[in-house]
């Protein structure tokens, strides 16, 4: 009887509280699925407005903790367009750099919940294991492993020391077997094809009504990537491949994560190698910003992320509007979710990599009887119970 | 291909179109009237392949500006299509039983500027919490 | 068995609750799991309901939505549970103090006996606070 690991921390869903996900059931079936957000708005927006340009940078990277860079890069790009300033070389390729670096840890992070949902909790634990090298990149380029404050308008923050690259070279080098040890173990495993194959489908029309973005919208083949539309920081000066997958399941979302942070490396990889011989400024050293609007966006791991800004002439916007690519995503789940059996449920929700908090509270409801049934773990406990059926039914 | 796009879009609205701003080559900013934007919407989406990215609401203190932000993918190009809205009786048509993605985005400025969405197949609370007091609208300038 | 003489045998069992946070410090959390750092040693274990908990974690300055959550929580914990704030928002809802939706800090809402801030504490200074919170337990 092998020991459950320990219980992911914010799975712990309270009885009588309103739910994020409500799914109702009849039998092992979902039938509709009810969606509430809320729990996390802070009034970012608002806030902003009282800020200066600089604040406002260092506030929005707070949006979210894996996506933390992101929305610094859609800031800056925002205040870029604002005030038509062109970036130095250098400093878009440590943008890059750190965009990249953030892709893997969060894709990593993603993995090993995915994995725990599955069953396969020595992925988990591989995955975080991974994910502790690209923490300490940032860690020794940024001074910390999360929240990193290295973008500002016209630059970056921090140079990267050339003495530093052949070291930061090495520790990406390094992920290479682990990415080839996830790939291996996805493509050829049986039970994690059973368990994904044909599972929380999301059609390409779903994509295109819903807005859906990222690596959701990919995987239905949707060929949509900021990096490649509407370039910015180093990826028009660097080779790369835009990675789309067509049957829209939680298979293709997880091979889509899989071979996108191999593109990642190579980006990395180019950009280091760039760095070595492009010297120069990090940054344009812009003192004010005209009146007017800027829109800027970046690819976060999750897709689209993208900011407005009004100013005034000013150094505080007038408006600041933020839209995280997971508020297109989430809704996708009342496609993907409906028609699936209860113990696929997990697995679908956490397919659009929702940021995670929002999978922490799930309930079902019986439809005939209205009386809650199961709860956010018992699902996770269906989930990897239905993985051992499958690995004892393919013995 | 902006290009092509917007001479498109004035080519199907001429006289409605109030105002074209292109602030650099991806950036366009499109004024209509209010009463237009459903139809517009409907063109850019069905027509022109155009993807919703957001809604962005501002209480400009004369009105509610209300900007939809359509992405070209191919191009890179966001046009925005820039509507104003009274104050003292912000509505307009709903655009969600066009593109399903505008649910969420018009409840948030629902709650946020008090902006009624006519036909909008579900207009409650998404953000705000249910004790956050009627008619009290966070983004709004009082 | 009293939170005194269950510090003294080494078994805390660890309840984690977000309300409005940006998740960095939920993932420092759970990192403080992995064998990197390892918790259990400390004999800090992570469960998954409040009404086995000695201890609870929070992050995040706490929204209105959650602070209903966080204290119909707190009532269900069987006393004496100890509360830790765990990074800068629930220390003191640092840069959302202004914000139109926030209810907490943490200590405006339920007792609190520890803060760890950060933005977000390395795992190393969560094990630290914890540590630190048992010892002066066992201290009396």
């Amino acid at each position: 009887m092998t020991k459950t690991i320990i219980p992911v921390g914010p799975y712990h869903p309270l009885q009588e509280e309103p739910e994020f996900f409500k799914l109702l059931v009849e039998g092992e079936k979902v039938l509709e699925i009810e969606i509430e957000i809320g729990y996390n708005h802070r009034g970012i927006e608002k806030i902003a407005e009282s800020k200066s340009y600089d604040q406002v940078i260092f506030l929005v990277e707070r949006v979210c903790g894996i996506c933390s860079t992101s929305h610094p890069i859609a800031c800056v790009n925002a205040l870029e367009d604002l005030a038509d300033i062109k970036v130095p070389e250098r400093a878009l390729y440590i943008r890059s750099i750190i965009a990249e670096l953030e892709r893997l840890h969060s894709h990593l992070l993603w993995l090993g919940l995915a994995g725990h949902f599955i069953g396969y909790n020595t992925v988990w634990m591989w995955a975080w294991k991974y994910r502790e090298p690209v923490l300490d990149i940032f860690e020794k380029i940024t001074g910390n492993r999360q929240h990193y404050a290295m973008m500002k308008a016209g630059g970056v923050r921090r140079d990267i020391d050339n003495n530093d690259i052949p070291h930061i070279m090495k520790m990406v080098d390094n992920l290479l077997p682990a990415l080839d040890l996830f790939m291996g173990a996805v493509m050829d495993d049986p039970v994690i094809a059973a368990r994904t194959k044909g599972v929380g489908v999301l059609t390409r029309e779903d994509v295109i009504e819903y807005g859906a973005v990222g690596p959701t919208a990919r995987a239905s083949g949707v060929a949509i990537d900021v990096r490649k539309d509407d370039p910015y920081a180093a990826y028009p000066l660097v080779e790369w491949k835009v990675i789309t997958q067509e049957e829209g399941d939680v298979f293709a979302k997880i091979v889509v994560r899989i071979l996108e942070m191999y593109e990642s490396v190579k980006v990395i990889k180019q950009c280091l190698e760039k760095l070595k011989v492009v010297g120069g400024e990090i940054d344009a050293k812009i003192k004010e910003f005209p009146p007017g609007e800027g829109i800027g966006r970046g690819e976060a791991p999750r897709g689209e992320v993208f900011h407005y800004i009004r100013s005034d002439g000013s150094n505080r916007p007038v408006r600041y509007k933020i839209r995280a690519p997971s508020y297109m995503n989430v809704p996708t789940n009342q496609k993907s979710v409906l028609g699936g059996s209860v113990s696929d449920a997990t697995i679908t929700l956490a397919a659009v990599d929702p940021c995670y908090c929002c999978t922490e509270r799930v309930a079902v409801v019986d439809r005939k009887t209205g009386k809650k049934g199961l709860t956010g773990q018992d699902l996770i406990k269906l989930s990897q119970e239905k993985t051992a059926r499958i690995k004892r039914d393919l013995v | 291909m902006a290009e092509e796009i917007l001479a498109r879009i004035k080519d199907r609205f001429s006289t409605r179109v109030l105002k074209v701003f292109e602030k650099s080559p991806r950036r366009i900013y499109i004024d209509f009237d209010s009463k237009y934007v459903p139809e517009v919407v409907n063109f850019i989406f069905r027509d022109l392949g155009g993807r919703l990215s957001t809604v962005t609401g501002i209480d400009t203190r004369k009105n509610i500006e209300l900007l939809y932000h359509f992405s070209f993918d191919s191009s890179g190009t966001i046009i925005s299509l820039r509507t104003l809205i009274d104050r003292n009786n912000p509505e307009i048509e709903s655009v969600t039983p066009i593109i399903r993605g505008a649910e969420w985005i018009e409840r948030e400025i629902n709650e946020l500027f008090g902006v009624n969405f006519i036909g909008h197949p579900c207009l409650k609370r998404l953000l705000l919490s249910k004790d956050w007091p009627e008619g009290k609208y966070p983004l709004r300038r009082e | 068995m009293d939170l005194k003489t269950k510090a003294l045998t080494k078994s805390i069992w660890v309840f984690h609750f977000a309300s409005a946070s940006c998740n960095n410090c939920d993932i420092e959390i759970l990192d403080a799991l992995t064998p990197k750092f390892d918790l259990e040693r400390f004999g800090i274990l992570l469960i998954g309901s409040i009404r086995h908990a000695d201890a609870m974690l929070v992050t995040g300055a706490v929204s209105h939505k959650g602070a209903v959550r966080l204290k119909r929580l707190y009532e269900q914990a069987p006393k004496p549970c100890l509360v830790v704030a765990v990074g800068c928002c629930a220390c003191s809802m640092s840069i959302f103090r202004d914000s139109y939706n926030m209810a907490g800090p943490v200590d405006r809402l339920i007792p609190v006996h520890a803060y760890i801030p950060g933005c977000p504490p390395k795992p190393e200074a969560i094990i630290m606070g914890v540590v630190k919170l048992i010892k002066a337990l066992k201290k009396g």
